[in-house]
């Protein structure tokens, strides 16, 4: 292993970071809810009337934040390479497995293991060691 | 009207800070997961950062039956470390690597004009679908155990 000093961004990313748990710490005590994006965005497939609204407005939150964010600064760089038969695979596997494990990053990694969730605890393992493992032998085996 | 207006904010906040942390992209998150090649640590500042802001608030919302907008504190009951959240997570690492996005990330590169988000997000909707018309519901709002 070697320490990718080039783009290594501790200040920037510890500070994404608070930015955050402070949005995730408002979620919970001003709307009572988990700050979880796969569980917002699956929750639209199946939601009963008065249980979209919310969901909505986070979202487009969401996607509006590079335009506000490009008034004031460039967009951050943005290096993806997978095809686009790739990009759909992985789609698939996120969708049907964060479905399955009620949770992805935002949910399990960071308000779950911010609950000291032992359940999160078990799903952040998990998805982190097959991430590393899939980037290895997608860099390094069948590269 | 202010639940909707303070969960726009919300969105948008969370936004800014996936970009400012570099999660949004994919490059970023790969070179993260990239233990054995020119590892990148930033994405582990990120989630430190993160858990240290809210388990503060997480422990106020224990102790409340009511949020601050109104409405009932929402905080997830279930306690069983089954397979299927092990498989599922398992499942999910193996995407989040290939494509290096998450869900959260994946939206906020929509806004940004990047069509690989879109056709991620697309495929994840899919999935989504896919997971919910085979009736295999996440856990969270399964009404009996299996």
């Amino acid at each position: 292993m070697t320490i990718a000093f080039a783009h290594f961004t501790p200040w920037a990313s510890l500070a994404g970071g608070l930015l955050l748990g402070a949005a995730a710490a408002a979620f919970i005590l001003l709307s009572g809810r988990v700050l979880g994006i796969s569980g917002i965005v699956g929750g639209l497939l199946q939601a009963r009337a008065g249980d979209r609204g919310w969901r909505v407005a986070f979202l487009l939150g969401l996607v509006a934040a590079p335009a506000l964010w490009s008034l004031f600064a460039a967009l951050p760089e943005f290096r993806s390479t997978a095809s686009p038969a790739l990009l759909a695979v992985a789609g698939l596997l996120v969708g049907w497995g964060t479905r399955h494990g009620s949770g992805c990053t935002s949910g399990h990694g960071v308000c779950g293991l911010a609950r000291l969730s032992p359940r999160s605890l078990v799903a952040t393992l998990a998805f982190m060691a097959t991430g590393f493992t899939t980037v290895f032998l997608l860099r390094h085996v069948f590269a | 009207m202010k639940k909707r207006i303070a969960e726009f904010l919300v969105g948008l906040a969370f936004g800014l800070g996936l970009l400012l942390a570099g999660m949004a992209d994919p490059g970023k998150v790969q070179g993260f997961l990239d233990l054995a090649g020119n590892w990148d640590p930033s994405l582990a500042f990120v989630m430190g950062g993160a858990i240290a802001v809210s388990f503060f608030a997480f422990a106020v919302a224990r102790r409340r039956t009511t949020a601050w907008l109104g409405g009932a504190m929402q905080l997830p009951t279930s306690r069983d470390i089954d397979r299927r959240l092990v498989l599922g997570s398992l499942m999910f690492g193996v995407g989040w690597g290939l494509a290096g996005f998450c869900p959260g990330p994946a939206i906020v590169a929509i806004g940004a004009g990047h069509w690989q988000a879109a056709l991620f997000a697309l495929a994840m909707l899919g999935g989504m679908a896919l997971h919910d018309l085979a009736g295999r519901r996440p856990a969270r709002v399964a009404a009996a155990p299996e």
